[in-house]
């Protein structure tokens, strides 16, 4: 798999809070989750992003509470991948299984704002196509790629145990 | 192995275990409330599941909107409660429900040599009692009500030895801030952080439930203190049960050791917009509060309460400022009834909410306004976590906050006791 997109970059430590506030967790849709995606940080982030777009950021990214609204408001508002230096440790999980895919490195220092990425899955391999910089990412492990490759945790699930 | 390494062995039916090893293991509770259950019970309906794996081992604890706040909490908690009918699952209605991580001990469900899940980042609470116990997410929830099963990485663990006896007006929220403050809200991150040394060994329950509890604010997989004395008796108050104790062998492998100094350790407040943010209280005794709020999974227990009433008798809260006890469950607040410490609040001008998660994620109960700025005992003091983006959030044991709620500043307890 590969994708491409325009970076919004953010810092280290962008918790759950900031990637969907409380305050909007009393639904479970996904349109109503992502309009409000980033809000608090960086308001009108959800209008502003297009379809196939990259969230690149630093350590930590997704730390706070364990709610899965997080990495779903992000899938919902069209990124394609999330590329930070680190991930906390749920938030890690939850895009696993919900099957958003991200990647762990520290090429994030060489990718500005507004730059262009291209993230091959297969390879391991990204490349900023505005600075001509190519960096690399170390594939998930055999088990996760099992259950990314299902398309998440549920897929997987159904594979092996519902019959 | 340490303590966390046999747990994980005995659950994924394995002789030993290893940092970094992926393993599936069984699991002893699944827990989910208001926010995280109905996400979830979608992904269990969606997979075509008909029946959960062990109805006994399943919890619903509606309690982080409730008394439902709006039309659609209500319904997101309509959707857990017939979900439980359905299923024949544990739920906890208004009247009996408390907030998860201090009511699932109380009712004897948590046990040691457990393995616990829960869709709540504050379920490592219960390694206090020696289960492996950690957060995760409504799909994995979902997965493991479907097969009993959890998929985990074996963390490595990081052991933090605590020596010397504790000064006044210091506690286990002192200990896990002041702890976070040294190694940063990613310093355990994956980790298992195990709580160990002479101050531990004789900390009381609720303590150790406030260190466990935080945690997660420094990344860690899970906490987690061998159980003893205290713990046995702490259960058989509680259940017949005894659970399995578990413990570090002489020769287990840590990736790190940290040695703290407790006594050295002073009332701690953590300011925005980092629970690592923590210093000494009286690094911020300039700073003016609108709010104070005293409950929340981390200091909600009874002997929070004790602490601020202790506090509170006889003086009254500064008329700039609102203050709000929230007992944990209905439990703690029967109890806080009958020892006098609900008179000593409201004589001094508290309110008291019911049990319930409310301001601590800025839900209901005592949402902030724009520039506005709380002393809290809650965990989190993330931007806009308690209401608007441009209010602030200070973090604190019981007795800093009872102390900041009669001053109208944050203070030391110091400043109001003789």
């Amino acid at each position: 798999m590969i994708v491409k997109g325009k970076v919004w970059k953010f810092g280290d430590h962008i918790n759950t809070d900031d990637i969907i506030a409380a305050r909007y967790l009393n639904t479970t849709d996904v349109k109503e989750l992502a309009s409000h995606c980033m809000e608090s940080i960086f308001p009108d982030f959800s209008r502003k992003v297009s379809i196939n777009d990259i969230i690149v950021a630093g350590e930590n990214f997704g730390c706070g509470s364990s709610r899965e609204h997080a990495p779903i408001a992000i899938k919902g508002c069209g990124i394609s991948v999330v590329v930070a230096k680190s991930f906390a440790r749920i938030f890690f999980r939850n895009a696993i299984n919900i099957g958003l895919p991200i990647v762990e490195t520290d090429f994030v220092d060489k990718i500005s704002q507004s730059d262009i990425l291209e993230v091959n899955f297969d390879t391991g391999t990204i490349v900023n196509l505005t600075t001509g910089e190519k960096g690399n990412f170390i594939k998930y492990p055999e088990f996760l790629q099992e259950i990314v490759k299902s398309g998440g945790l549920m897929s997987w699930a159904k594979e092996k145990y519902i019959k | 192995m340490t303590i966390t390494e046999k747990i994980l062995a005995n659950h994924a039916g394995l002789k030993e275990t290893f940092p970094g090893q992926f393993i599936e293991a069984t699991v002893d509770l699944v827990l989910a409330n208001d926010i995280t259950g109905p996400l979830a019970i979608e992904e269990f309906e969606k997979a075509g599941a008909r029946q959960v794996f062990d109805s006994s081992k399943i919890v619903l604890v509606p309690d982080h909107f409730t008394p439902c706040k709006d039309i659609k909490s209500a319904e997101m908690v309509k959707r857990l409660r017939n979900f439980a009918k359905e299923q024949n699952v544990l739920f906890y209605e208004i009247g009996k429900v408390g907030i998860e991580h201090a009511l699932l001990p109380e009712q004897g469900l948590t046990l040691p040599g457990q393995l616990i899940i829960g869709a709540d980042s504050h379920t490592c609470t219960y390694g206090a009692i020696g289960a492996f116990s950690t957060g995760v997410g409504s799909t994995d929830v979902a997965f493991a009500m479907i097969t009993g099963k959890i998929w985990l990485k074996v963390p490595a663990t990081i052991k933090f030895v605590y020596t010397g006896k504790l000064a006044r007006f210091v506690g286990g929220k002192d200990i896990i801030l002041y702890t976070i403050a040294k190694i940063g809200v990613d310093g355990a991150r994956y980790r298992a952080m195990e709580f160990t040394g002479e101050t531990i060994k004789s900390l009381p329950m609720d303590d150790r439930f406030t260190i466990c509890n935080m945690a997660i604010e420094a990344g860690g997989k899970n906490g987690i203190i061998a159980p003893d004395q205290i713990t046995g008796e702490f259960l058989s108050s509680v259940t017949k049960e005894k659970g399995v104790f578990y413990y570090s062998d002489e020769d287990a492998k840590y990736e790190n050791v940290v040695e703290i100094d407790a006594s050295a350790i002073t009332p701690q407040v953590a300011a925005p917009h980092l629970p690592s943010n923590s210093k000494d209280v009286r690094e911020y005794s300039n700073v003016k509060v609108d709010q104070v709020v005293i409950g929340s999974c981390t200091n909600g227990r009874i002997s929070d309460l004790r602490k601020a009433a202790m506090i509170a008798k006889g003086k009254k809260v500064h008329p700039d400022v609102r203050a709000i006890i929230i007992p944990a469950t209905q439990r703690i607040y029967q109890q806080a009834i009958k020892e006098g410490l609900i008179d000593i609040f409201v004589e001094s001008g508290c309110v008291i909410s019911p049990p319930t998660c409310g301001p601590c994620l800025g839900g209901h109960m005592g949402v902030l306004g724009k520039g506005e700025v709380a002393i809290a005992t809650t965990n989190r003091n993330f931007i806009g976590r308690m209401g608007h983006p441009e209010s602030f959030v200070y973090l604190s044991n019981p007795e800093v906050a009872m102390a900041s709620a009669i001053k109208g500043r944050i203070s030391h307890p110091d400043e109001v006791t003789k």
